[in-house]
């Protein structure tokens, strides 16, 4: 299938203050195709953001893209000027914030917001617009939308406010859909609905989504392919029944074992300590060219030390994994 | 027999907190003329033993979290008691009620607005030995030191800022600052959620070990049923300021009983052909109604789809369906469990 975004050796590195350029992302490469959800992977500080946020046009001041390609539907966004750009976003893509009562803005009510998108992007005003805010507020299922179309972001709950926010993202039609972490502030049961709601208006629409999440166990059944980024790198990659079944990375092993998993129907057993991956990710600048994963990990080997970061190496049909180690890990 | 009956069966000498009919309202204004208010905790009654772990589950805005903080006498408690060793601590005041604080600790969901900015990390672990005036001042720095090495943090960490630790160290000082005066009981109020899940099974994993070795009670507060599961106990689920279930966490996980319960696992089953058979059966939708001024009849009922006229009508009680096992649902004996089959 034809990819309808395509990222190519993407770097991402911040200036600092003595203006020397700091790697963030380092030689990124994934490609989504319509109607198909690739889960972005990793702890805080991996980059997940500044990936969604490099692909938005929106990385804050201090951060450069220093080489890569970005081609959406074989179109460098890179090379757009920035009036082209501010037409593709909200229309072509568009984003869905971690933060709900963050993002949205507290002075104006739902239907101003939403319906902003669409004047912008498709020239609606008053009635029309009206109208098609409400059937958005229908889509993503907020009950009595008549009302809640005048309501401020403040009188509503955070997983309604979450529905807007995803409301507001649909209102362009976008190919490409954006999710920052969409449950995390939310209630089990919420966050339920709003991945089902997720996968549903993706069957009806066709909209490829990037899923950035911290939660491996979380996202297998919802995404076709997974990334799982460290530090800035791509350490595993492929479609997610086989990252989820036989992960191979030791990060992505420890990502999947430090999650206490429910057992329905049956006596829990008593506790046993979860798995834990010791230590936290490198911060900017302390990332050497040697495996970054490194001081972290259980099976570092001579080998580890004394090479660079492994390439990312296909391992068995559509699933690759950079780790010096990853035949033993695979045993 | 009532729940509390059946409570006063379990044996009562080794039970560190009691909680009984505990109600903690909140003034909201006026309606039409009346003085209207916040129904955050209803009526709420459970018992903690010592050195076991009580967990709290349920929706935000279930009261969860104002329960544990009423029990900590950090929002005023409307009625009820809440005893405390051999004490009720609801109606105690200004010294008393200080030298109780020492064995009641807690521990908040965000690392980084619970520590104060401007003060190094050692001083805000010193900072409840300072004011409750336990040890002399050279032990209390070396209480300090010991305190960050049994959370896992080098004895420089003490005169750090709080911007210089990662989220999971901040919740290890947080940690520290609660285990400083040797308290029974620590509150957990969603301790981890805040955290990534690596981080969170580091904390997880330090908090069971500090409860083995210094017999420490937990009220540990999430919405996270898996870690709940594994952590827990005993669990009570919340909804609308009340508690609609109780039971052992082996009994709760196996055999729940109150519909509410079962929308709340069905959400958070592991994939697959069971999860999407109870997620069709089970799984409610849309949001808890407003807390304040609730109608009379039981608080699910507008998103239970086994509501009849009765549940409309009279507030459940709390009844017995199992040693230690109690729900508040009038169709309790009617409605059959789910059954788990991995089919």
């Amino acid at each position: 299938m034809v990819a309808l975004l395509e990222v190519d050796q993407l770097n991402v590195s911040m200036r600092s203050e003595a203006g020397r350029l700091v790697p963030v992302i380092e030689n990124l490469s994934f490609a989504v195709a319509p109607a198909q959800t690739l889960a972005l992977v990793g702890e805080s500080g991996c980059g997940k953001s500044m990936t969604a946020l490099a692909l938005m046009g929106l990385l804050p001041e201090d951060f450069v893209i220093t080489s890569g390609r970005i081609l959406l539907e074989g179109r460098d966004i890179l090379s757009l000027p920035a009036r082209d750009m501010r037409a593709l976003r909200g229309s072509a893509m568009s984003m869905i914030f971690q933060e709900p009562m963050t993002a949205l803005n507290p002075l104006f009510t739902v239907g101003d917001q939403i319906g902003e998108v669409l004047r912008w992007h498709r020239g609606l005003g008053g009635a029309a617009a009206r109208e098609q805010v409400l059937a958005l507020l229908r889509a993503v299922q907020i009950p009595a939308p008549e009302r809640r179309i005048d309501a401020y972001p403040h009188q509503l709950s955070g997983g309604m406010r979450q529905r807007v926010m995803i409301a507001m993202a649909l209102a362009g039609k976008p190919k490409l859909l954006i999710a920052d972490e969409p449950t995390t502030a939310l209630d089990v049961t919420v966050q339920a609905q709003i991945f089902d709601l997720l996968a549903q208006l993706q069957r009806e629409t066709g909209t490829a989504i990037l899923l950035i999440t911290h939660d491996l166990g979380a996202v297998g059944e919802l995404a076709n392919e997974i990334l799982v980024l460290y530090a800035g790198r791509c350490i595993e990659a492929g479609a997610s029944a086989g990252i989820v079944a036989q992960p191979r990375h030791p990060y992505t092993r420890g990502l999947l074992r430090c999650v206490a998993h429910l057992q329905l129907g049956q006596a829990p057993k008593s506790w046993t300590d979860l798995g834990e991956i010791p230590g936290m990710v490198p911060p900017l600048g302390a990332r050497g060219a040697e495996c970054a994963f490194l001081a972290r990990c259980a099976k570092a080997a001579d080998v580890c030390r004394s090479n660079p970061q492994p390439i990312l190496e296909p391992i068995a049909a559509g699933h690759a994994v950079s780790c010096w180690c990853k035949a033993a890990v695979a045993a | 027999m009532t729940a509390f009956e059946a409570a006063q069966i379990h044996d009562a000498s080794d039970v560190l907190l009691d909680v009984n009919d505990l109600v903690v309202h909140f003034p909201a204004g006026r309606r039409s003329g009346k003085p209207s208010f916040v129904h955050a905790v209803d009526g709420v009654s459970f018992r903690v033993r010592r050195g076991t772990t009580f967990g709290i589950v349920g929706e935000s805005g279930s009261g969860k979290s104002t329960t544990a903080q009423a029990v900590m006498r950090l929002v005023p408690v409307t009625s009820g008691q809440v005893v405390f060793g051999n004490r009720n601590i609801a109606e105690l005041s200004g010294e008393p009620l200080r030298a109780v604080r020492r064995h009641l600790q807690i521990v908040f969901q965000d690392p980084f607005s619970a520590l104060n900015p401007r003060r190094r990390a050692g001083d805000q672990i010193r900072e409840p030995l300072d004011l409750l005036g336990i040890g002399s001042r050279s032990d209390r720095d070396e209480r300090v030191r010991k305190l960050l090495a049994e959370v896992g943090l080098p004895p420089q960490a003490a005169d750090l800022f709080p911007h210089q630790f990662s989220g999971g160290q901040r919740q290890r000082l947080c940690i520290a600052r609660a285990l400083a005066p040797e308290p029974d009981l620590i509150v957990c109020d969603e301790a981890v959620s805040a955290l990534d899940v690596a981080i969170q099974a580091q904390i997880l994993n330090l908090l069971k070990r500090l409860q083995r070795e210094r017999n420490l009670t937990y009220i540990f507060i999430s919405h996270d049923l898996a870690v709940i599961q594994q952590f827990c106990d005993e669990v009570a689920v919340m909804y609308l300021g009340k508690i609609v279930e109780q039971a052992p966490a082996a009994e709760i996980f196996r055999a729940p009983h109150h519909p509410y319960t079962w929308s709340l696992l069905a959400a958070a089953a592991p994939p697959g052909s069971m999860r999407d058979e109870l997620k069709r059966r089970y799984l409610v939708k849309g949001d808890p109604p407003s807390p304040v001024d609730p109608l009379p009849g039981c608080r699910f009922v507008e998103r239970c789809p086994s509501a009849v006229e009765v549940c409309r009508q009279r507030l459940p009680t709390l009844d017995v369906v199992a040693p230690c096992h109690y729900v508040g649902c009038h169709r309790s004996a009617e409605l059959a469990p789910p059954t788990f089959d991995s089919r």
